[in-house]
């Protein structure tokens, strides 16, 4: 880690052998506590239907719930985590996946790590230890995951080919600094996704850019930035 | 070059290789092209980047990348006898390397488990100090002479039941022995003083009560088994209390990934070690048939396996 620490965020960046940074969204206790639950409620439903089935069968019956029974406490998170690309059946609910560090895929070794110190993240109740350890750490880690090196991040969801607003392409009246011209053209990517009332407020903050008010700042700032993107 | 223009020139390869990646999820197909694909992505991104391309974009290219460097990066099936290799030199080797460890655990569960045997059998009531008067009767129901089968009461279950049992309930233990290594090892500690205390109690209570012809032959089989790798779950735990009290020259948690690296490694060995202990302790040690001679001389052989193997198992191999 730097000297200087970086701003307190949930990217998390990688550098690759192709030297190129990768990015990932480091997930919060919630969405996992919530990926959890669903994947719980998974594993008594299955089990509650094995026990149905096999409990009244009788000797073998039990013989093979309680197998069955030890498996899905212990491996199934491993299962998934391995042959699934990280992802249980809740946290592809909610997601979420597990990787190594480096974002590289977890394999056996480290999946079995992070399940098995389950037992110590549950620690005193209701993985009250582990949720202690995620807010430590600066990447959301309960125990399990610092010893295994693994994190849990946000699959990012594929972004739709954004159409561009119909705003006639306008080059701005200044040059624009690089941030700016960001900043602009992400307002105009997210048209479909904020509030008109949002976007014009937001669009009245560059009065001195547009010369304008309200929807007219905003139609101004969507020329800009489809002008910035290569519209002509 | 703008950003449209750019999208246009690329973007057909892009989907391209997103198809690939979309089918290689399901069964890996052959494209000799790939790797070369992976790194013109990654040039697209970093020019993306340079040029201050929308973030849309930047993301769409950044989550394309993740993906493929997933496949590219990801583990590639190796050889069957991988787990081969590993039981007859891996385990061993990983329980040599890590032998100071071992000796401790052993130690730990050992002489509280000697200390409160010879107290049990010397003194007849001993026992109550770490059970009560109902879990003694019951223990001592499981070995009366007059059952038909040994160990724990069995209602309507068979052996293959107990096989169950004993894998959900004694492998469960030796993962949270194992586990309780975060907790600086005081879990670990706890688990392998708490069994030794409980098991030595046990059987000396049971020798000084009369069982002894009838308890010693139903564990000295899986026992063979069951306590070493109960010790060597403990000895894992602590391997990462170790790292987090004394983690050397490394961060703590560096410290604690080294150590989790080469701990799985004996977890590995104990769960198979525990299978066959339940396998054992569900369809041959509770059996009455055989004579108790065949018992003792079989659960000889099986200790003196184990502790060969543990010792000499894979030294030809040694890295």
């Amino acid at each position: 880690m730097s000297a200087s620490e970086p701003p307190l965020d949930t990217l998390l960046e990688v550098e690759t052998p192709e030297g190129i940074e990768l990015r990932a969204d480091v997930a919060g206790p919630v969405p996992r506590a919530l990926a959890y639950t669903l994947d719980l409620l998974l594993r008594s439903l299955i089990l509650g239907a094995l026990a149905l089935l096999m409990i009244p069968v009788g000797g073998v019956g039990i013989g093979f719930y309680l197998v069955l029974s030890f498996l899905l406490e212990w491996f199934y998170p491993v299962a998934f985590e391995v042959f699934r690309n990280g992802e249980t059946p809740g946290k592809r609910r909610f997601g979420l996946a597990v990787v190594n560090q480096d974002l590289s895929p977890v394999r056996i070794d480290a999946s079995l790590v992070r399940n098995l110190l389950r037992a110590v993240d549950f620690l005193p109740f209701a993985y009250l230890g582990g949720l202690a350890s995620m807010s430590a750490s600066r990447r959301f880690q309960r125990l399990g995951d610092l010893a295994a090196g693994t994190l849990v991040v946000h699959r990012v969801r594929r972004p739709a080919s954004v159409a561009l607003p119909d705003a006639r392409p306008a080059a701005p009246d200044a040059p624009l600094r690089v941030e700016d011209q960001l900043a602009i053209i992400d307002f105009t990517q997210r048209h479909k996704h904020l509030s008109d009332a949002r976007q014009e407020e937001l669009a009245n903050i560059l009065l001195p850019l547009t010369g304008a008010q309200g929807a007219a700042a905003v139609s101004r700032l969507r020329g800009i930035g489809n002008w910035l993107l290569g519209s002509r | 070059m703008k950003q449209q223009d750019f999208e246009a020139r690329h973007r057909a390869e892009w989907g391209r290789l997103d198809e690939w990646l979309a089918a290689s999820a399901r069964k890996r197909p052959v494209d000799d092209g790939f790797p070369l694909a992976y790194r013109r992505l990654c040039q697209h991104l970093a020019l993306a980047r340079k040029r201050r391309y929308g973030s849309g974009l930047v993301t769409e290219l950044n989550e394309l990348v993740l993906r493929a460097h997933h496949v590219l990066y990801g583990e590639r099936a190796r050889g069957e006898s991988r787990w081969l290799r590993f039981l007859l030199a891996g385990f061993p080797q990983a329980l040599r390397a890590n032998a100071s460890l071992v000796w401790l655990a052993t130690a730990l569960f050992v002489v509280p488990g000697l200390v409160l045997a010879i107290a049990c059998h010397f003194d007849a009531d001993a026992i109550y100090t770490v059970m009560s008067s109902e879990e003694v009767r019951s223990l001592e129901a499981m070995y009366d002479s007059g059952n038909d089968k040994l160990g724990r009461k069995r209602n309507s279950g068979t052996d293959l039941a107990m096989f169950g049992f004993y894998i959900k309930n004694n492998i469960g233990i030796s993962f949270r022995t194992f586990a309780g290594g975060m907790l600086a090892g005081l879990g670990s500690i706890f688990f392998l003083l708490y069994n030794g205390v409980m098991i030595g109690a046990v059987a000396g209570h049971l020798n000084q009560a009369g069982f002894a012809h009838t308890f010693f032959p139903f564990v000295v089989g899986h026992g063979a088994f069951e306590l070493t790798a109960i010790v060597f779950s403990g000895a894992a735990g602590l391997k990462l209390g170790g790292a987090l009290i004394d983690p050397g020259a490394l961060r703590r948690v560096e410290a604690l990934r080294v150590a989790a690296r080469d701990a799985i490694v004996i977890m590995y060995g104990v769960f198979v070690m525990l299978v066959i202990a339940a396998f054992l302790e569900a369809f041959w040690s509770s059996s009455t048939m055989l004579p108790v001679q065949v018992k003792y001389s079989v659960g000889a052989g099986l200790w003196v396996a184990v502790i060969a193997y543990c010792l000499f198992s894979g030294r030809r191999h040694a890295a």
